[in-house]
């Protein structure tokens, strides 16, 4: 499956490019390099690929390879509202697995996924560190600690609310011009 | 080292260390009230930051002149957002405050820095000695504690480097200076310290080695690659004190003979990231890193590089291989890496936990650190005990302190009135441990010996609801992922070890399983060639050893003992015990499984329920109607009435 990439997408991938001219042609800028391109295009198309392997002088397929060894990169588009489900130990035990499924119930999508509008995206991972808020889930940048399946519902409602409000807020202006 | 250049090198350290006196002392003697903030990632994720933001307002609305000081984490992490408020006008103590949200915040500015009223039932206890308050070290999570790594953890800014000189940080490295390396390490081998990351070689030993390889190019490498789900002391330190781990590394790059080093961190701990880049920074403009450090011959370049998150990469091998842009897949030793590591450079890989230990050592002196836990383990245990405990967090204990100490008098035991089942210790690699060895004393031999290990010190505790199937499933899960493929026991081994465990908790484990994985496991780890296979079947072992009972129920009864297997087990409605008319599970249940039955009481539907549990949470206490079974055909039947049909 292979998204064409937005006018954004392809801006950022100029930026990019130019960004690339400040690595040196070593092997050991290739793992540097991949987190540029991710923290600029938020994961990692085959555009880009292309154009590491390019100014590596390597295969493509051996920035594949190294880029899909790591948990950190990603090779789908993330949703506007990331969500990010702990599975770390300390959560496991009290049942951060039971919040992953809530959420993926709710949203139709399975984890590492992302919802057809953009909206959503669900990632698993591996404890993010405030063990003594199990189970935590992170939406956006914001962590929600002592989670429960009945407070999925509740978040996801209130981006929604939220969503609507911008828009009617929008509407307001626009009428109001 | 001549004595014209030890001279100049105390005096250019005195000119730094005068400033830093004068910046204490400036923040001492203000008359005004101090306002401690923790804002390490575990309090930021508690809303510490709404807090310094609530208190920030409140200063302004009511007028009030003090100052804001941000600190690291207290390893407290039960108690998050922690604050301290030292108030002298008050006539109080500096008091810790525990659990401070944005609405108490206010309060306390208005009430206590404002009107002078500490608010008694909202004081966790006073941080020093007096006649007022309590104080927080009559209590044994603190007074029990002996801080070596992490004394300084949540007193200081890890964002100023003055704050850290000025309580005596990089006087070990202007020591070391001074002395020649074989003088350094010669006093670190005495210590007796042991590597941190988990296998516990001597540290003296390595340095010795690495030292040895002569005058060429040599790397010395921070190893942060903390990936242990449910381990975080490693990104607490950096968080909180990073200059101690950097002087640590300084001291040993100066021991060893490298003019190179790199701190290898997660690039999933983007706040360890940019404070350790800083302090790296700081250094350098004060001349306690770079080009002739403290105005001696040595040199030191340090640099960060950021894991891209694999588990495997916290081995010493494949961390290299995954600096020099490759997959991080291990390799055979010999050569070791103190032989030939880095672009075949000499190179010197010590946890996080080693070398911020190595700045108290000179300091104090190694027989001061000997003094510290048992003679084979001298100094102390970092632990991140989480689970179902009550007081969770970072815990430093003396090695040589049992099990039983650390989880029940330190951390407070089991909440809800649970029994203890059992501990893991050391992550994926390391096993579960049952009651009995609750009076084992903690350290790398006497854990290994019962089937654990000391790893990377993560703990985490399991009280009776707890099924040691589906953890060793999960751990398994784990490791399966995180296997680099290049063993084909660890690759292949693995993937049908879960699958087997996969079974069981699905309730379709079959005569014979057991001693299935008694036999694959044992393949494992002696097929494997790096500590992630060597170690990944630790928890199915260890796990059979001791909790063999809850394994043969799971095949022969198709029962899960502690309800915890989804599939093997169904939730009702105590008839008897269900209130009428009460709403609660059936508002709050995610897929509408709950019914009311034909006399206003609720019922599940066995078709729609997805287990979640949350109907068990939200009844009432005083009906408490929710049971859970397994097998699940022991539920009782429950007639759902015809559904009505909507009148349009």
């Amino acid at each position: 499956m292979n998204q064409e990439l937005t006018p954004e997408e392809k801006e950022a991938l100029k930026h990019v490019a130019s960004k690339l001219e400040f690595y040196e042609e070593q092997r050991r800028n290739l793992i540097p390099i991949l987190q540029m391109v991710q923290e600029t295009l938020a994961y990692l198309p085959p555009e880009a690929i292309k154009l590491v392997a390019e100014h590596l002088a390597i295969f493509e397929c051996e920035v594949y390879g190294v880029a899909t060894f790591y948990n950190q990169f990603r090779f789908h588009p993330p949703g506007k509202h990331p969500i990010k489900a702990c599975l770390g130990t300390a959560c496991h035990v009290r049942g951060g697995d039971i919040i992953l499924e809530n959420f993926e119930r709710k949203l139709g999508i399975h984890a590492g996924e992302t919802t057809p509008d953009r909206e959503f995206s669900i990632e698993k991972v591996a404890c993010v560190g405030c063990c003594a808020l199990a189970p935590v889930a992170i939406i956006d940048e914001t962590v929600h600690g002592h989670m429960a399946p009945s407070k999925v519902e509740g978040l996801l409602m209130r981006i929604e609310i939220e969503k609507e409000m911008e828009e009617r807020a929008k509407k307001k202006d626009e009428s109001g011009q | 080292m001549n004595p014209a250049s030890n001279e100049k090198i105390d005096q250019i350290f005195d000119a730094i260390y005068k400033e830093a006196e004068k910046r204490r002392n400036e923040f001492r003697e203000d008359p005004g009230p101090k306002i401690h903030i923790g804002l390490a990632t575990c309090g930021i994720a508690s809303g510490a930051l709404e807090t310094k933001k609530a208190f920030e307002e409140a200063l302004d609305e009511y007028n009030i002149e003090a100052r804001i000081h941000t600190v690291g984490c207290l390893g407290h992490c039960y108690a998050e957002p922690v604050v301290v408020i030292d108030h002298p006008d008050s006539g109080f103590p500096p008091i810790f405050y525990h659990e401070v949200n944005a609405g108490k915040a206010k309060m306390l500015a208005k009430l206590f820095l404002k009107e002078g009223d500490p608010r008694f039932e909202h004081v966790y206890g006073a941080m020093e000695e007096n006649d007022l308050i309590p104080s927080v070290m009559e209590f044994a999570r603190f007074n029990r504690e002996k801080r070596v790594v992490m004394e300084k953890c949540g007193h200081i800014d890890p964002e100023d480097i003055y704050d850290y000189i000025a309580q005596g940080g990089y006087s070990s490295l202007v020591k070391t200076l001074k002395l020649n390396s074989d003088e350094i390490i010669k006093e670190v081998q005495n210590s007796g310290l042991r590597g941190r990351g988990g296998a516990g070689f001597p540290t003296g030993r390595k340095w010795e080695l690495a030292k040895s390889a002569g005058e060429q190019e040599k790397i010395v490498i921070c190893n942060a690659d903390e990936g242990d789900p449910g381990a975080y002391m490693d990104r607490t330190i950096l968080e909180s004190n990073p200059h101690q781990v950097i002087e640590g590394m300084a001291i040993c790059a100066y021991a060893v003979g490298a003019k190179k080093a790199i701190i290898y961190v997660r690039a999933e701990y983007p706040l360890a990231v940019d404070i350790v880049t800083k302090a790296i920074r700081q250094a350098i403009e004060l001349g306690l890193l770079g080009k002739s450090v403290l105005g001696s011959s040595f040199d030191l370049e340090i640099d960060v590089f950021r894991g891209s998150g694999a588990f495997v990469c916290g081995e010493e091998t494949a961390l290299i291989r995954s600096i020099e842009g490759y997959r991080g897949m291990p390799r055979h030793r010999p050569p070791y890496p103190v032989q030939k590591g880095l672009w075949n450079k000499p190179t010197v890989i010590n946890n996080v936990k080693t070398l911020a230990s190595v700045p108290p050592i000179l300091d104090h002196g190694a027989d001061w650190y000997r003094e510290i836990g048992t003679e084979n383990t001298p100094g102390t245990a970092i632990f991140s005990v989480v689970g179902n405990v009550v007081h969770a967090g970072l815990v430093e204990i003396p090695m040589g302190v049992s099990l039983r100490t650390l989880i029940f008098d330190i951390c407070g035991g089991i909440p809800n009135n649970k029994k203890f089942k059992a501990v893991q210790i050391g992550g994926p690699s390391g096993g579960c441990l049952n009651e009995e060895f609750l009076d084992t004393p903690i350290d790398f031999d006497s854990l290994t010996e019962a089937g654990a290990m000391m790893g990377s010190g993560g703990m985490v505790v399991m009280d009776e609801d707890t099924c040691m199937v589906e953890v060793s499933r999960y751990f398994l899960d784990f490791t399966q992922n995180e296997s680099c493929g290049k063993c084909t026991f660890c690759r292949i081994g693995t993937y049908h070890l879960l699958k087997i465990l996969e079974r069981l908790t699905r309730g379709e484990g079959e005569d014979g399983d057991i001693e299935l994985l008694e036999t694959l496991s044992k393949d494992i780890k002696a097929g494997s060639l790096c500590g992630l296979g060597k170690t990944a079947p630790n928890p199915v072992l260890t796990s059979i050893k001791y909790f063999r009972d809850e394994y043969e129920a799971h095949i022969y009864e198709k029962r899960c003992p502690a309800l915890m297997c989804r599939p093997m087990i169904a939730f009702y409605f105590d008839l008897d015990l269900c209130a009428r008319g009460c709403d609660a599970c059936a508002t709050c249940c995610p897929v509408e499984a709950v019914f009311t039955t034909s006399n206003r009481k609720k019922g599940v539907d066995q078709e729609l329920c997805v287990k979640c549990g949350e109907c068990i949470v939200v009844c009432p206490p005083e009906y408490d109607a929710v049971r859970k079974v397994s097998p699940p055909h022991l539920v009782p039947y429950i007639e759902k009435p015809p559904e009505k049909k909507k009148e349009d």
